[in-house]
């Protein structure tokens, strides 16, 4: 860098910028944005994330289906969102630039692969002129960088192919922005050396490549100088990258241990949920058991015998798939085991936007069963709390016997962030016991066990698992006695089974904290209350509301049935409630019906998040602004 | 799961729960829960280490009846709940009851996928080639042309062999018997019991209220010997009340019934449960079309072949050997800075 700032000046001191990888879905743009945004994790800086791909795996090369981008937003404090302009677009092709150009800020840098700005891909991509020459984009700061032919110059000399060195262009890009915010380059290289070590012609062609794009911001005299954004002052702790999946499952592994019971997963591969059933097998030393099932229900199935058999079950799943499951969470809650139903939202109805966030299927985990079969819900927020979602989706399920839902979504499940990594000792307690002795007497005095005489303080009945002698015992879907859990077609006893098993999930409200509330809390002219991934892009719009002088509140839940007992005083107080939701407004239904308040929707079903500035905008034009 | 000791000794009785059956009088299932109870004290197991699964039907009230685990649970699904019971706890003996309707209708994908993993459970099908719990709708073992309430022109659906079907998701283990004769279902199911992995068993059962005395033209003491083939393992597979009748593979390769006296005994086919190709076994399986005909019960096939839960199980064991699991070290498996 000394050798840069002695040609160009030192780098100029940014607070945050907005980077978006685009390419086609062969181009490595995901792999691309992952590590730019490792390397920018482990320099200190604050991160948030948004890949966005086509659900095909490879859409016709240079189309605009087949456009794949990594947007990352880092930064020098705490940031909450992925950006809502990108500052720099690297497009690799025409296609890319043609689809992402909109998102970028006014004046914008784009960094594009001259390259492949050729006839048939300016065609593919639906340009009559190249936008490179017909003046289109003099209001942007342009790079042309022939990417392609400086990677295959860089690696000629190691003997590769034209067409397999054509494939480390990605890493000369990576290069070259690392190069331009000055990102320490021993993490991408340490990166590439383990993970290409079993291929070292392709190890030694990234290597080269990433050397040569770094190299050419240096030494071209294209850029007048590069930029740096400072660590960010996060709380003190040890920090990785995680993404929502992998802390999910590592929430999940946690919980096993934390209940001493060991996991199994009953899962069908679905997007964008496999990637959890994909990390859990790879976790044998944990004894996780994992079954990729024939089915959605039969991922479901396992997992509840698992659970009868005294495992922590557990089924993972998108939309359509808890669909496919919803009759067998009747069986669990007349089953009264525990059980965790994973959904990791997408666009729908149907295959919809397998790919895309959304968060559509609130309603569907409320009431999207045959008759009255409460299931407790707990939803996630930022990719991090993926974990401790999961730990609290498996202590419900267990401290209850249960199913419980827990709801991802798209973009928690593929964003990333730093995570504080928590101290052991900072995680609950959630461990079980198992019945061991019968519980009930009959007349003639003789001892016996009665699998629904129930614990009075939770209502949640007794856990006898096969291999407990004397405490064998028959469930099973068909209405059951109180008490006694034997078959009852008995109508005062059904109904008084109906209403045990709703008490039961309405008495968890004991059990979990107040609603989280943070801004106006005393005097707020409007109260926003979201729930799931929104969570950081209300963050952003109500500091940013504040900013200007007006007084929000935010509200955020993670548990959504039951809701939090101060629920109903917290939507009282303010004299308005806005609800931002990526679905038509199914809280905001939920609420209305509940509290009898006039909560207002503001809603988004576009395959993306939120941003802050959308958000700012409907919060202030609630305010009348 | 509690001790090595050996279970105590039991009887009959003592695997009988509480509850009072409630099939119709005369229903077949009663002398299958006969057989099973009478069967179980013999087998060497505890109550608590059984479990019995079953889906929605006549037959899945089962569980409710033995004095074991078990649980009732959802049309079609028992196999893959046994195989997250079986797959968590390898310990557990775990059967599946079910019916026609119940594993081969609206259960098929469970019960071949269960079968090609070769789960360790045992799984009885009680065949009465009717929907009795629905009150007398065809099923899909029943014959063409069959006139029910929902076919009141004659089923056009062709059945299901569920020999054959199991034969063709290479079951481990594939046999078939009848409610007529218990001592033939309590061996068979004991073979059953004694396999290691899938084992499916056919029990042809009558359904007296919907369908009654579909069997009787095969299964009563006076068609017995002339229509029933026994298969037993490294013998001629020779009935009829002189064994006067033998199954031999023709030029073709198919297996056909004949008299013995035409082909000499030399000819007949030595029954092989143990071969590694089902193809023979699956042959056997087509000689008859229905209980109609000449039926071959017993064991169509008995071969070893790892199954999934022990399987699992040593992946797990090996991984663990190379160091337990730590949780604080998963955390700090990827990258990490500190602040």
């Amino acid at each position: 860098m000394v050798d840069t700032a002695a040609r160009s000046g030192a780098p100029e001191q940014l607070d945050r910028v907005i980077v978006r990888f685009a390419g086609d879905s062969g181009d490595g743009m995901q792999l691309t944005g992952e590590r730019f945004t490792t390397t920018s994790a482990l320099f200190g800086n604050d991160i948030a994330t948004l890949p966005e791909f086509p659900a095909e795996i490879r859409a016709p090369a240079g189309t605009l289906a087949g456009v794949s981008a990594f947007q990352v937003h880092i930064s020098d404090h705490e940031i909450t969102t992925p950006g809502d302009a990108p500052n720099v677009l690297v497009a690799m092709n025409p296609a890319a630039l043609r689809s992402e150009l909109g998102k970028l800020e006014g004046g914008g840098t784009i960094i594009v692969n001259t390259d492949s700005f050729d006839e048939r891909n300016l065609t593919k991509a639906g340009y009559r002129a190249n936008p490179l020459a017909d003046g289109s984009l003099d209001t942007y700061s342009l790079y042309e960088v022939p990417m392609t032919s400086l990677t295959k110059e860089a690696v000629a000399p190691l003997g590769v192919k034209p067409r397999d060195a054509e494939r480390s262009k990605n890493f000369f890009a990576l290069g070259l922005v690392s190069w331009m915010y000055t990102r320490p380059v021993e993490p991408t290289l340490d990166w590439i050396e383990s993970r290409f070590a079993a291929r070292p012609q392709v190890r030694d062609a990234n290597v080269a490549a990433f050397k040569a794009g770094h190299a050419f911001g240096e030494t071209a005299e294209l850029f007048d100088h590069p930029f740096s954004v400072k660590p960010a002052r996060l709380a003190p702790g040890t920090y990785t990258n995680i993404n929502g999946n992998t802390a999910l499952a590592w929430g999940l592994i946690a919980a096993s241990e934390l209940s001493r019971l060991p996991l199994f997963l009953g899962s069908y591969p679905i997007t964008p949920a496999s990637d959890i059933l994909h990390e859990l097998s790879k976790h044998k030393d944990f004894g996780v058991r994992t079954l990729q099932a024939e089915d959605e229900i039969a991922g479901i199935g396992a997992a509840l015998g698992a659970a009868f058999a005294g495992h922590l079950g557990v089924t993972t799943t998108s939309g359509p798939g808890i669909a496919l499951k919803s009759e067998t969470m009747g069986l669990a809650v007349s089953m009264e085991l525990p059980l965790v139903i994973i959904d990791i939202q997408r666009g729908g109805p149907s295959t919809g936007l397998p790919t895309k966030t959304e968060a559509a299927d609130l309603l569907q985990a409320m009431y999207g069963r045959h008759g009255e079969s409460p299931i407790p819900i707990v939803a996630a927020y930022t990719p991090s709390h993926c974990f401790d979602a999961a730990i609290e989706a498996a202590r419900i399920a267990l401290r209850y016997r249960t199913p419980v839902i827990l709801l991802s979504d798209g973009y928690l499940a593929n964003g990333s962030e730093p995570w504080r990594l928590p101290e052991l000792s900072e995680l609950p307690d959630i461990s079980v016991t198992f019945a061991t002795e019968p519980n009930h007497t009959n007349p003639d005095g003789s001892r016996v066990f009665w699998p629904y005489l129930r614990d009075p303080e939770t209502l949640a009945r007794p856990w006898a698992v096969p291999g407990t002698p004397g405490l064998e015992h028959r469930i099973g879907g068909i209405e059951k006695e109180d008490g006694s859990g034997n078959i009852s077609y008995e109508p005062a006893n059904h109904e008084r089974m109906v209403h045990l098993r709703a008490e039961r999930v309405r008495r968890i409200a004991d059990d979990i904290p107040p609603t989280m509330l943070r801004g106006d809390v005393e005097d707020a002219e409007v109260l926003v209350l979201g729930w799931g991934s929104t969570w950081g892009a209300i963050d952003g719009a109500v500091d940013r509301c504040r900013a200007r002088g007006r007084r929000v509140a935010h509200a955020h839940l993670v548990h959504l049935n039951p809701f939090p007992r101060d629920l109903g005083d917290v939507v009282r107080r303010y004299p308005r409630v806005v609800v931002p939701e990526m679905n038509l407004g199914q809280l905001t239904r939920l609420v209305r019906a509940e509290f009898l308040v006039d909560a207002r929707s503001i809603t988004k079903v576009q395959g993306v998040p939120f941003t802050a500035s959308e958000l700012e905008a409907a919060i202030l034009k609630e305010l009348g602004d | 799961m509690t001790d090595l000791l050996p279970p105590p000794t039991t009887t009959p009785k003592d695997w009988a729960s509480d509850q009072e059956p409630r099939w119709c009088p005369g229903c077949g299932d009663y002398s299958i829960l006969k057989a099973v109870q009478t069967m179980m004290p013999g087998l060497g197991v505890s109550r608590e280490d059984t479990v019995f699964v079953s889906g929605i039907g006549c037959a899945a009230r089962f569980p409710y009846y033995m004095n074991t685990y078990g649980m009732h649970t959802i049309h079609g699904r028992a196999p893959a709940i046994a195989t997250g019971l079986a797959m968590a706890r390898p310990d557990l003996d775990v059967w599946v009851v079910t019916g026609d309707g119940d594993a081969l209708s609206i259960g098929g994908n469970h019960l071949i996928h269960a079968l090609r993993r070769n789960i360790d459970i045992t799984i009885v099908l009680f065949n009465n080639q009717i929907y009795g719990l629905t009150k007398g709708q065809y099923s899909p073992t029943s014959e063409i042309g069959k006139v029910t309430k929902s076919t009141p022109f004659g089923s056009l659906d062709h059945p299901f062999n569920p020999v054959s079907l199991a034969l063709g998701a290479e079951a481990s283990f594939v046999a078939r018997t009848h409610d007529m004769d218990r001592a033939h279902m309590v061996e068979t199911l004991e073979r059953a019991h004694a396999h290691r992995g899938a084992a499916f068993v056919e029990v042809y059962q009558n359904c007296n209220v919907f369908n009654d005395g579909a069997f009787e033209g095969i299964t009563s003491r006076a068609n017995r010997d002339s229509m029933l083939i026994p298969l037993v393992h490294g013998e001629p597979i020779r009935f009829g009340p002189d064994k006067e009748k033998g199954v031999v593979l023709d030029g073709q390769g198919r297996a056909r019934i004949v008299d013995v006296a035409d082909v000499g005994p030399d000819s007949v086919l030595v029954h092989d449960e143990a071969r590694a190709e089902p193809g023979l076994a699956f042959m056997l399986s087509r000689l008859s079309s229905g209980p109609h005909e000449p039926t071959p019960v017993g064991v169509f096939r008995a071969v070893d072949r790892p199954h999934y839960g022990s399987e699992t199980s040593r992946q797990i064991e090996a991984a663990v050997q190379r160091g337990v699991g730590d949780l604080n070290a998963l955390l700090h498996s990827r990258p990490t800075w500190t602040v």
